[in-house]
Parts: C-alpha cells; sequence; structure tokens
C-alpha cells in the first residue's frame, strides 16, 4: 500500500488512543480533586494531569488559573491544545478522510458519527456537561471505532499499521500515566506505601477502568508491587506494556510475513519484548520505576521511527 | 421580464410523458414524509462524507451542495441524440488537439486563428510533436448543455481538462434508490452504476507501449484540503486504485515509480485531478512545490500516461469553443449534432461594438473564468453593474465573450410548501479511449434561487438524479 496511506492509519490509531487518554487524564483529575489535599491544594493536583498530557506551559499561558472548569475546557475541547480530546479526535477524522479507501464504511461511519457528535457537544453550555459523562462519552466513541475494526477491517497491512499505531500509542500513554503517579502525584518517597499511596493506586486503576480487573486478577491490597505487575509485565492485562508490545510484535510479524522480508522494525520490537520477557517487579523498582519507564518511553519512541524508516517513507527495505 | 421557459414536466398544462409517474408520486406524497425523505437524504450525504469542502472562507468547512429529490428525466429517444453529439463532440475535440499539437492542419486551412491556438495559455509547447498512446489528449470529457425546448439544446461549454461531480451523478442515483425504491421498480430507468469500471477500462486502455504488465493506474489528487477531494477518493475506491499526492510520486530513471511500504511500485496511468500548471516543476513553475519533477521527461518518452494530457485545456478555451462546430465538420466530415451558443468575441471590433449595444441583454463571461465567477447576466444586473462591467470589458475586451441569455429549461423542484419550476443543466461525461463510452446519465445542476439562472455549487446552485428512460 501507499506508504502515506499507511502513515495516516498509523496516526489515526494513535490519536484515537490518545483521545481516550486525554478522556481518562480529565477523570483522574476530577477523582484526585476529592482526594484528601497532600500539598499545594488543587493547583498541585491539576498540575500533575497536565504534566502527564505534556501540555502544562500552553495552558498556563492561556488560562492561568487551573481550576476543574478551565481544565474540562483546555483538556477537552481546547482546539488550541493539540492533545486534547476534541483535537484528536478531529485529527483522528481527518487522517481518516484523507485514507478513505483503505477504511470500510462502518469504520468512516464510527468516526464521522463521533465527529458530528462532537460538533453538537461543543454547542452545548459547558455547565450542562459532566466530566464523567464527557469521558464515557469518548470511549464509547473510541469503542465503536475500535469495535468496527475489529468486524469489519480486512486483515491486510493496512490493519496491521493501524494496529501498530494503536499499541505504540497505548504503550506510551500507560507508561505516562505511571510515571505521574510514582513521581508527581506523590509529595515526596517518605509517602511511599501510605495510606495516600494506596488510595492514589486505587484512583489510577479506576481512570484506567482496570480497578475491578485488579480484584479478580491479584486480590487483596492494593500494593506498588501488584500495580507495576499488572501495569507492566502481566500480559493478561489489555493497557499493559506487555500486551502492548506483544500486541506491536504480533502485527509486525505479519507484516514481515506478508512483505516476505523483515526490516529493523522487527529486530526491535523483538528487543524490547525478550526484555520485558526477562523482567521482575524487583528489577524494576532496584531500577528504579521512573527511570525504568523514561527508558521505556524513549525505547517506544525509537520503535516508532524506525517502523517509519522502514515502512512509511516508500524506500526499499 | 415576461419571458417563458420550457417546462420539463408541463407542456402547456399536459403532463410530459417521461414526468406522468412523478406527478403521482409528488402529489400523493404528504409535506411531512417529503420533509422527513429530504432530512434523511442530508443525513445520508453528511454520513457518507459526501460534502463539498470550501476552505478558507470561515464557517463550516465540510458544506453539503443541496440535493433536490425530485429527478430531472430524458426519454430513450432524447438521450440517444445527446449521446451522439456528445461523442460527435468528444471525437472532435481530441481529433483537434491531435491535430494543433502535431501538425496543425485547421489552422493552416484557415479555419481557425493561429493566435488563438499557438499563443493560448492553455498552449502546451513542452509537448508539441509528442502524440500520447491512441492519440487521445481528453480522456474524459464533460460537455455542459442546457435546454431551451423539446429538441433545443446547446453546448454551453467542454470541460477537457478534470471535469468533476461525476461523484454526484454517482451517489444522487444511490441515494434516490435508497430512498424511494418504488420509483425504480415503476420506472425503467438506465443504471449509471457502470462508470467507475468504464473510466477504469478507459483509463487502462492508454498504458503507455512500454507497460508489459497490467496497468497500475492511480489518481493524482491535490490533497485533502481540495473541494473535490471527496470525489477522487471516491472514484479511487470504487475503481480499486490508489490515490496519490505529488508527494508519493517521483522519477526514477525512465519511469515514475510511487512510495510503497513495500518500497517503490512502478505507475503506468495517471488520472490527474491538478493543473497542467502542478504537475511537473522542472517543467511548468519552478517556484512550484507541488508536483513531479521530471514527469514530463517521463510522459514526452513514453514511460507514463497522463489523463487528461498536459495542454489538453487548448481545446475547452472559450475564445475556442466558438470554433467547435467548425472541428466537427473539419475532421469528421459530420454535420454538428449538437449546437453552440451564438457567441459573441469581445475581443473582434463588430462583435465588440454589438455587446456593448446590447449589454442588458447578454451574458458575459471572462474566457479563462470558471464556477460562474466574474460574469455579468444583462437582464438580472442593475444599470450600475452594466456599466461597471463595460468599463471592464473595455479595457480589456479579448478577455470577455458574449452569449444570448438563454432561456434554461426549468424542472420541478421542491420547495418550501410544494414544488416549483427551477432551472437547470446538464453535464454528462464522455470517456475516451481505445472505445468512446457514455453512460447514460450526467450532472444535473439547478438554481434553487427562484428566477436564477445559476446553477454552480458555489453559487447556490443544487443537484438532482437525472434519469435516463430505457427504451
Amino acid at each position: 500500500m501507499l506508504s502515506r496511506t499507511a502513515e495516516n492509519l498509523f496516526w489515526l490509531a494513535r490519536y484515537l488512543e490518545r483521545a481516550e487518554t486525554m478522556a481518562r487524564l480529565v477523570e483522574l483529575g476530577t477523582r484526585i480533586q476529592l482526594m484528601p489535599d497532600a500539598g499545594e491544594g488543587f493547583r498541585n493536583e491539576w498540575d500533575s494531569i497536565l504534566q502527564a498530557s505534556g501540555t502544562g506551559n500552553d495552558f498556563g499561558r492561556k488560562y492561568g488559573d487551573p481550576g476543574e472548569r478551565n481544565m474540562v475546557s483546555y483538556l477537552f475541547f481546547d482546539r488550541d491544545n493539540p492533545s486534547s480530546v476534541s483535537s484528536c479526535l478531529m485529527a483522528a477524522r481527518e487522517n481518516a478522510r484523507i485514507v478513505r479507501t483503505a477504511l470500510t464504511a462502518p469504520v468512516w461511519d464510527a468516526l464521522n458519527s463521533s465527529y458530528q457528535e462532537l460538533k453538537d457537544l461543543q454547542r452545548m453550555p459547558r455547565s450542562e456537561l459532566d466530566v464523567s459523562e464527557l469521558t464515557e462519552w469518548t470511549a464509547r466513541q473510541t469503542a465503536l471505532v475500535h469495535g468496527a475494526m475489529a468486524t469489519t477491517m480486512l486483515r491486510n497491512d493496512g490493519y496491521d499499521f493501524l494496529n501498530l499505531g494503536y499499541y505504540l500509542e497505548r504503550a506510551d500513554n500507560t507508561a505516562r500515566l505511571l510515571d505521574v503517579k510514582y513521581y508527581v502525584l506523590l509529595p515526596d518517597a517518605g509517602y511511599v506505601g501510605s495510606g495516600l499511596d494506596n488510595y492514589q493506586w486505587t484512583v489510577i486503576l479506576r481512570a484506567m477502568q482496570m480497578h475491578r480487573a485488579f480484584h479478580w486478577a491479584y486480590g487483596g491490597d492494593v500494593t506498588a508491587a501488584k500495580i507495576v505487575d499488572m501495569l507492566i509485565l502481566n500480559p493478561q492485562c489489555p493497557r499493559s506494556l506487555m500486551a502492548t508490545l506483544l500486541g506491536a510484535n504480533e502485527h509486525l510479524d505479519r507484516l514481515a510475513r506478508g512483505y516476505k522480508t523483515s526490516t529493523k522494525a522487527q529486530t526491535k520490537a523483538r528487543g524490547l519484548l525478550a526484555e520485558m520477557m526477562e523482567a521482575q517487579v524487583s528489577d524494576i523498582f532496584e531500577e528504579g520505576l521512573h527511570e525504568f519507564l523514561a527508558r521505556y518511553i524513549t525505547e517506544v519512541a525509537e520503535l516508532g521511527s524506525v517502523v517509519h524508516q522502514s515502512y512509511l517513507r516508500g524506500v526499499a527495505h | 421580464m415576461g419571458q417563458t421557459y420550457f417546462n420539463e414536466m408541463y407542456e402547456s398544462g399536459e403532463i410530459r410523458l417521461p414526468y406522468a409517474q412523478l406527478e403521482s408520486w409528488q402529489r400523493d406524497m404528504p409535506s411531512e414524509l417529503r420533509n422527513l425523505k429530504q432530512a434523511e437524504a442530508e443525513a445520508l450525504f453528511r454520513r457518507i462524507g459526501i460534502t463539498f469542502a470550501v476552505y478558507g472562507e470561515g464557517g463550516d468547512p465540510d458544506r453539503l451542495i443541496p440535493f433536490d429529490m425530485f429527478p430531472r428525466v430524458f426519454t430513450h429517444t432524447e438521450w440517444a441524440r445527446l449521446e451522439r453529439g456528445i461523442k460527435q463532440r468528444a471525437r472532435a475535440l481530441n481529433a483537434f488537439l491531435c491535430d494543433v499539437y502535431n501538425r496543425g492542419e485547421i489552422v493552416k486551412a484557415g479555419k481557425i486563428p493561429a493566435r488563438l491556438v499557438y499563443q493560448n495559455e492553455a498552449y502546451e509547447k513542452a509537448v508539441a510533436g509528442f502524440r500520447p498512446p491512441k492519440s487521445v489528449y481528453s480522456h474524459i470529457v464533460g460537455i455542459d448543455l442546457v435546454r431551451t425546448g423539446p429538441d433545443e439544446f446547446f453546448v454551453l461549454e467542454d470541460n477537457c481538462r478534470t471535469p468533476s461531480g461525476v461523484s454526484y451523478m454517482l451517489e444522487n442515483r444511490e441515494i434516490m434508490m435508497r430512498m424511494f425504491p418504488q420509483l425504480f421498480q415503476e420506472n425503467r430507468i438506465a443504471p449509471v452504476e457502470r462508470y467507475p469500471e468504464v473510466l477504469r477500462r478507459t483509463l487502462a486502455s492508454v498504458a503507455p507501449e512500454k507497460c508489459d504488465d497490467r496497468p497500475n493506474v492511480v489518481i493524482l489528487t491535490p490533497g485533502h484540503f481540495n473541494s473535490a477531494y471527496y470525489e477522487h477518493s471516491f472514484l479511487a475506491d470504487l475503481m480499486g486504485i490508489e490515490l496519490v499526492e505529488g508527494a508519493d510520486l517521483y522519477v526514477d530513471g525512465d519511469f515514475c515509480w510511487m512510495r510503497t511500504t513495500e518500497g517503490p511500485k512502478k505507475v503506468d496511468v495517471i488520472y490527474r485531478r491538478i493543473d497542467d500548471a502542478f504537475l511537473d516543476p522542472l517543467c511548468f513553475r519552478p517556484d512550484s512545490m507541488l508536483g513531479i519533477p521530471g514527469l514530463m521527461n517521463v510522459y514526452r518518452s513514453g514511460g507514463v500516461s497522463i489523463a487528461s494530457a498536459p495542454g489538453a485545456g487548448v481545446a475547452d478555451d472559450k475564445a475556442i469553443y466558438t470554433f467547435v462546430p467548425d472541428m466537427v465538420r473539419f475532421y469528421l466530415g459530420e454535420e454538428p449534432i449538437l449546437k453552440n451558443v451564438p457567441t459573441w468575441q469581445c475581443g473582434k471590433p463588430d462583435d465588440f461594438k454589438y455587446v456593448m449595444e446590447n449589454l442588458a441583454e447578454l451574458v458575459v463571461k471572462e474566457v479563462h473564468g470558471s464556477g460562474g465567477y466574474g460574469m455579468l447576466i444583462g437582464p438580472r444586473s442593475t444599470k450600475a453593474e452594466v456599466e461597471a462591467f463595460a468599463a471592464k470589458i473595455t479595457a480589456k475586451p479579448e478577455n470577455y465573450i458574449a452569449q444570448p441569455t438563454l432561456a434554461l429549461s426549468t424542472c420541478p423542484t421542491f420547495v418550501k410548501d410544494g414544488i416549483a419550476p427551477r432551472h437547470v443543466d446538464l453535464r454528462p461525461f464522455c470517456l475516451v479511449g481505445e472505445q468512446i463510452e457514455l453512460v447514460p446519465g450526467g450532472l444535473t445542476r439547478v438554481a434553487l434561487t427562484e428566477g436564477s439562472l445559476v446553477v454552480n455549487s458555489s453559487q447556490g446552485g443544487g443537484v438532482k438524479d437525472t434519469w435516463i428512460l430505457a427504451e
């Protein structure tokens, strides 16, 4: 297929996943607000959300005061914020519009309908909008698109590029969410293992819609070790780094089989997976969770650029 | 004005035969149902995403072209004559292009002034002496027709470059069939759905001789910001071919290649939906970021076919238009079946004098204008507007042509309370490759404003499904 088409599919999936993550961050922010204060009041809490979204500075310039209303405007609706839910959904739809021919009618339909609904939401007075409903709406839209993809698309190379985008973005997002918890939310290392620490973990799990699953899979108290195992190493957890690496490898392998040739992207992805297979929770804490996550985020970004070089530039392998 | 217009449905109180079934159809449709159907049609268009993107004017960039549910109908006999006329014209236009880029017989014979051909902005010196495969230059010819009476049809203009609108012809039909299936059971309407297949075959038939495999045909689009992008992607999808942008293509050696996830793939036929000027910066516009450097060299050495051929625009220029009937006689030795609208060239002193004296009665157009912009409709303009336009013509007479204000036919159109006559035109799409083919149908554009004669979508025009009744 055309390299540009593959690139559009790859980014379409990334934007969709990012939209969902942003909506979850907004939800996370409103939940953290309900927690007992640990530092400088609400400013601290929303700041952590902004840092996780990677767009903190722009917010300050435009809004100043990080109250809930402003945050929801900025993270959900603001078209000047390239990572807002609105921006991501519109970018996803624009990418889809460019590659209409590579998508099935139900997929386009789902994307286009969410775009139309989004325009309706944008016209509603903010005071009538409930944050949880907005998050649920976003999750429902992305689920509809993914559902249409899963049930109607040919399992061809386009499907693989779409899924590659989806897994790489999810890998990045999960790592960032985890990192925020450790280095931003908690005032200092002294709180590790405290009641506040555990409560924050619960909130993170909730925002990722993983709290029920956690209890089914682990049971008992919420501890850092269990969470790290679940969100990093457990292949059963759909948001874990392990699951995303397995997914990325699966689709890269399918591409290599279909094209009858392997590239640096497969080598890189296999290397990352092999390391993850070896890793233990204790190793991660030994390296330092933040150090581990920061390194991992860089590795995933590198994998993304190798995929780009190998497939999306249209040069001979 | 007191002018009478030919109404395609009612003729002196009688219902014309092709519309017989539609009379009871619209009469028996309660207005609530009609509003419901109209809303349904609009929702379908929006959902499928058939919008006409207008960027840079503020407002919603994705605008819908208004769709009117009342179909326009032609009998088999009416169409058969149009079909012969359109094919004849498409043959003559291609013969003309082949001639003026090679021996120039028509100029030597004194039928057309050399200046109008060789000094024409659309004449591409870069392809003089080159003969494209099957000697076809304009592969998709859109002929704009208007009707003034039961048997009176006029060609308003020819479109030899990249006529658009065919996606509406196909989608309007699709939506009508979805909403009113019984109409299609009661009437025998010739299908249009073959168009993409015929187009693909036409394009493949002009692949270069150097192509020894199944030809790789692509559509070249300026990109998704272009107002016709939907049509480009729609056609690519229906033909099962790639939709490429300039940056997806490059020249290496004797061929043109496209960048794919599996590496380079050779391209044999490019159906381009961009202007000549943006094809190849090395040949046309060194300042352009668009286009594929070196493409024209590959084209001239027979490595790739381009449809329509660069330079095909010289045949659809408004100044050349006047001579098309002469072309038909000169190249085909036949009498033209379709008439031209009488046209005055403001560049000619006699014509200029006539135009200035009768400006209030005439339609004046810019020679290179399009989209209904930069024109004057005399009878519909104020005195001040006419005078302002007169000044423009005097400043640059050769830039304008004038035509009588035609009594465009009307077709019933749904309005707020019932139906009312609105002016229409017709653009059928003739395909020229190894064979000349015409799918029975076309795009009917309708001026939705009462009394308006401007059907362009950029100026408040809408579209209708166009039926050709089977024999």
